[in-house]
């Protein structure tokens, strides 16, 4: 299989700093089709701020975010490429799945938000509680929607904040199992996480962020441990 | 990192030294009010608070003026530094705003008998005085820095063009206040020694305001700097 | 153009949809409204200060209070589930998004005015013939410009530990020139006075309400920037 030329998603030299305080410090990554890269660091090592520069949440004081060969900065269409799952769903409490996924739909230039929402609560398996509020569904059922939600638009790359924190087991496996259909379908997944366990199978590339540089990256190696001896050696060297 | 240090430490010392001088200059100013100026026929020897309230609230507007340029200046070229002079600049207006808030009941009282009105440019002032408060508020409530700075350059700006339209309602709206004597088309009305008197005033309110917020901008520096090597 | 008012649109509308499943905002608003009407009347010394030297400040004072409790609201509920990052990450322009929230803001403020007209009228006895249509234009145009400011505010303060207090602290200031304009020709209008004194002060509500719109569309994109 030959890979594109452009990657779907595409930093240069990401920094942000605030006067004399660094959160990001020289950061650079390529994502292309299929891959999965996780990453993974320290509390503070600005993996949260990483994702949200790649998501166009947050500005860099230097450097570019390019989605699919187009700059993000000043170009709000270049986010149509990204897709967020955060371990906050994004979700209105008081509207139903259904409205929250229309919503989300319209918002993104969807055509026929209405079936495109009812096909995206299938995909995942809550076509029962669309008419429910929010509010009233478990937290694995909300992460399913905010899925859902993530998705709707077809981004070309699904960024992802510590999406199984706070989940039960077999939340934690449906959500791994709709994550790897995603992968299986050509998305790239950026996937943060303070423990490389959750997604082990899925990453393709793992990466170690630490003071806002990288500290390890590279293809996955066979085993989890593996890496995070090298985490521990680099962390502490 | 040592060099930001020095470089902190020589605005401080810059700021000390402009405020010493400022302050000197505030003591010649009383004198010169006090002893070498006439006193006004109608109001008597209060009317001698001009000398202080006037030039306070030419510096309470400037610092106003500069925080919301300033404010434009930020949100165009991001520079923390401009953030931190506009921050400046809005510590040192509310004080002086203080100050022509209480210098102009004083005045107010033994002229016309009461301690507050709501003429125009004294309800002007109070606005003012709101304005840097909540200022200096949003600040204290927001601890990111690059969130701080960004709201604080909003509100500087909403602010600044605020203030041309609080001086038309309210001067639409009442005037008791002395006429403008000095700013008028023509030539001020003012007897040369008050005049004069007012002017040397000016000067030395403005040489005070520079003092302030340049040791407050080096106070600042020095603060975040602590701060940074600290985390 | 087009996208940009449908954006807008489709965020106004969620807005109000999301208001309308938990009505507490509104309820609280209008409630507020009246306690403020209530007690008004049985403040006031019935011989020394007429009900008509009152009212207009009354009303003002009503509406401008009701309308800062219903702006805190607009982006509490955006906070809930960082609901608000959902919106940012869109492809849309985030004066759009501005504008949403506005028209939905509008919306709500303008529906506790309706309600609370009638109260202010049978409370305070007001004869409103003739000049209700001034009255509601004067309405419009004061409330259009701080409700502009307001939900900046309102976006601002959000985060912050007092944000029921930051927020009428930081408006404040700017509810005077609308607030001294609109009561001026409320007085007027309820006093008979012919329009050509009133023309004045609703030229400078309405150059008001275009200064802060623009400059609120304008800005609001640097907030939402991290």
């Amino acid at each position: 299989m030959t890979l594109p030329a452009v990657p779907l998603l595409e930093a240069q030299n990401l920094e942000r700093r605030f006067g004399a305080a660094r959160a990001l410090a020289g950061v650079s990554l390529s994502v292309f089709p299929g891959e999965c890269h996780l990453i993974t660091g320290p509390n503070g090592a600005g993996k949260t701020t990483l994702l949200r520069v790649l998501a166009g949440l947050a500005r860099p004081s230097r450097g570019a975010v390019r989605v699919a060969g187009k700059p993000l900065a000043g170009q709000p269409l270049a986010r149509r490429g990204i897709g967020l799952l955060s371990h906050q769903s994004q979700l209105y409490g008081e509207l139903t799945p259904i409205e929250n996924l229309e919503f989300a739909a319209r918002l993104y230039g969807v055509p026929d938000p209405a079936s495109t929402a009812r096909a995206g609560l299938a995909a995942v398996g809550l076509s029962d509680r669309g008419d429910d509020p929010v509010r009233s569904l478990s937290r694995g059922m909300v992460q399913r929607v905010a899925i859902a939600r993530a998705v709707l638009h077809r981004p070309s790359v699904l960024l992802l904040d510590e999406p199984f924190s706070g989940l039960d087991a077999q939340s934690s496996e449906q959500t791994l199992a709709l994550l790897a259909r995603e992968r299986s379908a050509g998305r790239a997944l950026v996937l943060v996480t303070h423990d490389p366990h959750d997604a082990w199978e899925l990453a393709t590339h793992t990466h170690l962020l630490v003071r806002g540089v990288w500290a390890l990256g590279g293809p996955r190696e066979a085993s989890v441990d593996g890496f995070l001896r090298r985490c521990r050696e680099a962390l502490y060297a | 990192m040592t060099a930001d240090l020095v470089g902190a430490r020589r605005w401080i010392r810059r700021g000390q030294i402009l405020t010493a001088l400022g302050l000197l200059g505030l003591a010649l100013v009383y004198v010169l009010a006090l002893r070498y100026t006439s006193v006004e026929r109608f109001q008597g020897l209060p009317q001698k608070i001009f000398y202080v309230h006037v030039p306070a609230a030419w510096s309470a507007l400037l610092s106003f003026s500069l925080v919301g340029i300033t404010s434009i200046l930020y949100l165009w070229l991001r520079d923390p530094r401009l953030d931190r002079f506009a921050d400046s600049c809005a510590a040192v207006g509310l004080v002086f705003s203080m100050v022509m808030l209480t210098t102009g009941p004083l005045w107010a009282r033994p002229v016309w008998n009461t301690w507050w009105t709501w003429d125009a440019r004294l309800t002007f002032t109070l606005i003012l005085f709101f304005l840097f408060l909540g200022y200096r508020a949003l600040r204290g409530a927001i601890q990111d820095p690059g969130e701080r700075a960004r709201f604080s350059a909003v509100l500087g700006i909403l602010g600044m063009v605020l203030v041309p339209f609080v001086h038309l309602t309210v001067y639409l709206f009442r005037t008791l206040h002395p006429q403008p004597i000095v700013l008028k088309p023509s030539a001020p009305s003012l007897p040369g020694d008050m005049l004069r008197t007012l002017l040397i005033s000016v000067g030395v309110y403005t040489i005070l305001l520079i003092g302030f917020v340049v040791m407050r901008y080096g106070v600042a520096a020095r603060e975040s700097l602590e701060t940074s090597d600290a985390g | 153009m087009l996208e940009f008012l449908r954006v807008a649109l489709n965020v106004a509308w969620k807005d109000l949809r999301v208001e309308h499943r938990s009505k507490t905002a509104l309820v609280s608003a209008i409630a507020f409204a009246a306690l403020v009407l209530v007690i008004f009347n049985f403040a006031r010394d019935a011989a020394a200060v007429s009900r008509e030297m009152l009212a207009p400040s009354v009303l003002w004072i009503t509406f401008s209070f009701s309308g800062v409790i219903a702006l805190n609201r607009s982006f509490a509920l955006e906070r809930e589930n960082a609901a608000l990052d959902g919106l940012l990450l869109a492809p849309v322009s985030r004066s759009a998004l501005f504008l949403g929230k506005y028209l939905a803001n509008l919306a709500f403020v303008f529906t506790v005015e309706a309600v609370t007209l009638p109260l202010f009228v049978l409370f305070f006895g007001v004869d409103l013939s003739g000049v209700l249509a001034g009255i509601v234009l004067t309405a419009i145009l004061a409330t259009t410009g701080f409700v502009a400011v307001g939900t900046v505010f309102a976006a601002m303060t959000v985060r912050t530990r007092f944000a029921e207090l930051m927020l009428p602290l930081l408006v404040l200031p700017f509810l005077l020139p609308p607030v001294i304009g609109a009561v001026q020709v409320t007085a007027r209008l309820l006093s008979g006075r012919p329009v050509s004194e009133i023309a004045g002060w609703l030229r400078i509500l309405a150059f008001y309400d275009l200064v802060f719109v623009t400059l609120c569309l304008l800005l609001f994109p640097a907030l939402m920037d991290e």
